[in-house]
């Protein structure tokens, strides 16, 4: 034990940049140059307030995510619960002092920029989850303490989160924190009771939801019901896609987002513009970038020695992979409309802080591979 | 070693685990690649269209509707740039501050303004406001002098139909004005080309011809964006301007005719004998058509419509008239033709006839004595054509009248509000008004009073039928496609056999059974114009180049007591209502004829006095434009 320690704080600066990983943060930077360009089209050909800011949070925060590497996996390990509690502190602080928009309080003003607790809360759960299995004996796994315990875990969060409220999020937070249990072996048996349990509970949930989140439903069944109300953003963006073709229309050529038919093309349909000026072999390039990280990510994993290490890596690979899908099958039209961003592609200060704090674990464990923890 | 046995049990679970999740990772990427495969290859064509649909919008503009033009090419219902004055909401910077600008400008009414700023509040900030449609050229100058203050204002140059010749044909051509909301139904082409602003026919062959002035809409494709909004044009296409219609009329006969009705109400017709063109048919009073393009202001308005001379009327095809004497010609050509008289028939005349304890009074008190047909047309004498008449039976007269074309449309379905009128017969008074016929009823359609009701182009297609020699003639006022000339429409009728432009057939126009008896009426009308005692006898024109022969008539408006009678009024002392309308039909010249007309004015007194003299100063403009209009090429085909 002594000596993994020991071996460990030999490592110097020079040693930590040399073991970064490569191929993750060039696609990182791949990624996030991609980004700057499709703001620079959201903004009709001109550097603006979006070009401006998400250029900024990427000059800020990539750096951050190479300082959070920097930090030793284990230190991560220690700080899990107590980013989670302070997460949740948040959470609850957001729930009562929040800032208010669009009907639901999910913001704080942190003075230079405007942070949203539950995009934290995605990476905080997963490090929280990580640090419990990592500690919990095995035979444990499937012991009834044990399940109470990782359930309020992922509860506590997710029902502030919905009541913010903020049903996407809170859907991809109690997603991240599930795959953890899965992960950490929970039977498969419970995984399906509690699947066939959801579903025959469903139209129960549905009759709980709020009326703009059942006609979001309907408007999934059937766009075209409404298509210049409730339907309009869905139809709107697979005109985009569908018209973008094999080459797209080309860069600052997207005429469904030049001229303002896109909604939120700045935020969560964002690939809708990408795809629809750099088309198909676009859309799967990017597809492509991502897929490299997802990959790059589980590869750390699985040469971590620390279950902490392989459980936050493997857990959070999912997490970017439920993001895109979430957001990818959103804009298809294959899932209804829930508020989800694409990773780094999206504008957003919160989700940005977030994935690249992940990240920085990530390069971390990717750095200290061989770190043991107890 | 248990720990670490653990450990590796753990890693292990989470290793197969995580395979699990990475096999349904590969699966669900697949799919969304699927996905973006079928919207973006599969279906792009869809999406492209939608997407153009989107972005796409096209703008029409107003159509501009073809010329109609007289025979000699002269424009007579045209188009003119006007000036227009449009405000663009968004670009303005303080709205209340330019409307005042522009009311010192421009004088506009407060209720002008007030309907600025509904507009204002009910369009979108780029849609253009029209704040005038027409301004003079001078606003047009002093806005472009303030223009660098008055900003988000627009001048406009725009097309808008035009008659210069102002009141001149508003009765053959109507007007165009803004469709409402039944015509738009009603007719699918004004539908499909509408624009606001678009100005439609209302009346007479602006009306008819709707269809083929119209025109196609010019359209402007713009990008927009996803509020309505223009971005950039990408494309301008041309309308076409409407067909060029031709009529037959003359202008110069057209005014003639305007100003010898000058502040009378009445109407003129004039028609070539042979080819059926009508040359002039003037309404009097008539109004400018001009007053309608923008609007016609109220107070025109009201003096237009409580006009009582009844401008809006046109009398030349809706109004109906006793025809008096001029239906005299008719009712010998009837009798002669059923050879119920000849030549040699004479009636003594007392001024008056008794039938059945019934009086029937000559015009001329002390009679005519002993008088033949010749001599009974010349001097008008009732009591002759009342014998006549009774002899003759109206039936008999009602089929010769019909075939001369009375009781029935001259021009077909060109006007809508054209009127059949009436030549009644035994039958038709049974039918509609269930009472038998009476002889005394005979008599006073003799002379053209009774149920008798004609209009002035009817009038004037008769004469034209006996001045050709008796073949019928098909009137018309628009040029066709294959215009016949004089010279074959002559030929072709005095073979007795006249193409239909219609049936394209050629058909046997005699209207006789014996042309010697259309000679010997002519010759009545004729002694009657140029011979001394003729009625219109201070009418003539002895040049024989101009030289024609006519029929006066004098239809009463109300019967005449014997008070009346007795006092025998002049024109000036009887109320402008009762007095009798006064009728003139003729032809011209009277060898070689080649023109009729019929004349009415309205409560003029006598035939003689209040409408002979109109037409002997027609005929020298008429004949002397004949050589003219002879030479007049027939420069284009239309397709009509």
């Amino acid at each position: 034990m002594f000596q993994h320690d020991r071996l460990n704080s030999e490592i110097t600066l020079f040693q930590k940049i040399k073991n970064l990983d490569y191929i993750l943060l060039i696609s990182v930077i791949a990624l996030s140059v991609i980004s700057v360009f499709v703001m620079y089209s959201t903004d009709g050909g001109e550097i603006l307030f979006h070009t401006k800011n998400h250029f900024v949070k990427l000059a800020v925060f990539f750096p951050l995510m190479i300082v959070v590497a920097f930090f030793n996996i284990k230190f991560w390990h220690n700080f899990s619960y107590i980013v989670y509690l302070l997460v949740i502190i948040l959470l609850i602080y957001v729930s009562f002092f929040g800032i208010k928009a669009s009907g639901s309080k999910r913001w704080m003003d942190v003075y230079f920029f405007v942070l949203q607790p539950s995009e934290l809360m995605k990476i905080a759960i997963i490090m929280c989850l990580a640090k419990y299995y990592h500690r919990l004996k095995i035979e444990n796994v499937n012991s009834f303490t044990s399940i109470t315990i990782v359930l309020s875990i992922i509860f506590i969060p997710t029902i502030f989160v919905i009541s913010q409220p903020d049903l996407g999020t809170s859907i991809l937070i109690a997603l991240s924190g599930l795959i953890i249990l899965w992960l950490g072996g929970v039977k498969i048996k419970y995984f399906i009771y509690s699947f066939i349990t959801f579903l025959i509970s469903l139209p129960f949930i549905i009759s709980f939801l709020k009326p703009y989140q059942k006609l979001r439903i309907l408007t999934f069944l059937d766009p075209d019901r409404d298509p210049l109300g409730a339907g309009y953003q869905i139809i709107q963006s697979k005109i985009a896609i569908g018209s973008g073709g094999l080459n797209g229309k080309g860069f600052l050529k997207g005429t469904q987002s030049y001229l303002d038919f896109l909604p939120e093309k700045h935020t969560d349909f964002i690939f809708t513009l990408f795809s629809e000026e750099f088309g198909f072999i676009g859309s799967v390039i990017l597809l492509i970038i991502y897929s490299i990280i997802i990959f790059r990510i589980i590869r750390i994993g699985s040469i971590s020695r620390s279950n902490f290490a392989r459980l936050f890596c493997f857990g959070y690979a999912f997490a970017i992979f439920i993001y895109i899908v979430v957001n990818l099958s959103m804009v298809l039209g294959l899932l209804p409309i829930v508020g989800s961003p694409l990773p780094i592609m999206s504008y957003g200060g919160s989700s940005m802080l977030a994935t690249m704090i992940g990240f920085g674990i990530v390069l971390s464990a990717k750095i200290n591979h061989k770190q043991m923890i107890a | 070693m248990i720990k670490s046995n653990s450990g590796i049990r753990k890693t292990d679970v989470i290793n197969r685990r995580m395979f699990i999740i990475g096999a349904a990772k590969v699966i669900v990427f697949v799919g969304i690649v699927a996905r973006l495969f079928s919207l973006q290859i599969n279906e792009n064509k869809k999406y492209l269209t939608l997407s153009d649909k989107n972005r796409i919008r096209e703008w029409k503009l107003p159509p501009t509707r073809g010329n109609i033009v007289d025979y000699f090419g002269n424009v007579i219902a045209g188009n003119l740039k006007v000036y227009q004055l449009h405000i663009i909401p968004e670009q303005v910077e303080n709205f209340n501050y330019l409307l005042v600008r522009l009311k010192n400008l421009l004088n506009l009414s407060d209720k002008r303004i007030a309907r600025i700023n509904k507009l204002k509040a009910e369009l979108k900030p780029w849609d253009s406001i029209i704040v005038s449609e027409n301004l003079s050229w001078s606003q047009f100058v002093k806005i472009n002098n303030y223009l660098y203050d008055l900003v988000g204002v627009k001048p406009v140059m725009t097309i808008s139909r035009n008659y210069p010749f102002n009141d001149v044909y508003t009765h053959v051509l109507g007007y165009v004005s803004q469709p409402n909301e039944q015509e738009l139904l009603d007719n699918q082409t004004i539908q499909e080309r509408f624009v606001p602003g678009m100005k439609i026919g209302k009346l007479g062959l602006e009306k008819r011809l709707e269809n083929h002035l119209i025109g196609t809409n010019a359209i402007q494709r713009y990008e927009v964006n996803a509020y309505g909004k223009r971005i950039n044009q990408l494309e301008h296409q041309k309308g076409k301007q409407g067909s060029k219609i031709r009529l037959t009329v003359d202008t110069e006969i057209q005014k003639a005719c305007g100003e010898l009705l000058n502040e009378k109400a009445g109407s003129i017709s004039v028609m070539d004998i042979y080819t059926g063109d009508i040359i002039a048919m003037y309404s009097s009073p008539s109004y400018d058509p001009n007053l309608f393009l923008f609007g016609i202001s109220q107070d025109e308005w009201q003096l237009i419509r409580n006009n009582p001379l009844k401008p809006l009327i046109n009398k030349t095809l809706s109004g109906l008239y006793s025809p008096g004497s001029t239906i005299k010609p008719i009712v010998a050509l009837s009798a002669l033709e059923n050879k119920v008289i000849d030549t040699k028939f004479k009636v003594k005349c007392t001024g008056k006839m008794e039938l059945y304890g019934q009086t029937f009074h000559c015009w001329k008190e002390k009679g005519h004595g002993w008088v033949s047909l010749k001599n009974a047309m010349k001097q008008s004498c009732d009591t002759y054509f009342y014998e006549v008449a009774r002899l003759l039976g109206v039936d008999r007269l009602n089929i010769t009248a019909e075939k001369f074309g009375l009781g029935k449309k001259v021009l077909g379905n060109y006007f809508d509000t054209e009127k059949k009128g009436l030549f009644p017969n035994t039958k038709w008074k049974k039918n509609n008004l269930g009472k038998g016929w009476v002889l005394g009823e005979t008599l006073i359609t003799g002379i053209g009073q009774g149920y008798i009701q004609t209009t002035p182009l009817q009038l004037c297609m008769m004469t034209a039928q006996i001045a050709n020699g008796g073949y019928a003639v098909k009137p018309k006022i628009i040029v066709d496609s294959n215009p016949i000339s004089y010279e074959d429409a002559k030929q072709s009728m005095e073979s007795g056999l006249l193409f239909d432009t219609d049936t394209e057939e050629l058909l046997d126009k005699k209207l006789f059974k014996n042309q010697k008896n259309i000679k010997i009426v002519q010759e009545a009308m004729f002694s009657s114009t140029n011979e001394r005692f003729g009625t219109s006898y201070k009418s003539r024109i002895d040049d024989p180049k101009y030289q024609f022969a006519g029929k006066t008539g004098t239809a009463q408006v109300k019967r005449i007591s014997k008070r009346e009678r007795e006092l025998d009024l002049d024109l000036e002392q009887i109320p402008y209502k009762d007095r009798d309308h006064a009728l003139y039909i003729a032809y011209g010249p009277y060898i070689n004829p080649r023109y009729a007309l019929s004349i009415i004015v309205e409560h003029g007194g006598s035939g003689s006095k209040a409408a002979a003299p109109i037409a002997k100063k027609l005929f020298k403009l008429i004949i002397d434009r004949h050589e003219l209009r002879n030479k007049q090429p027939n420069f284009e085909r239309i397709t009509i």
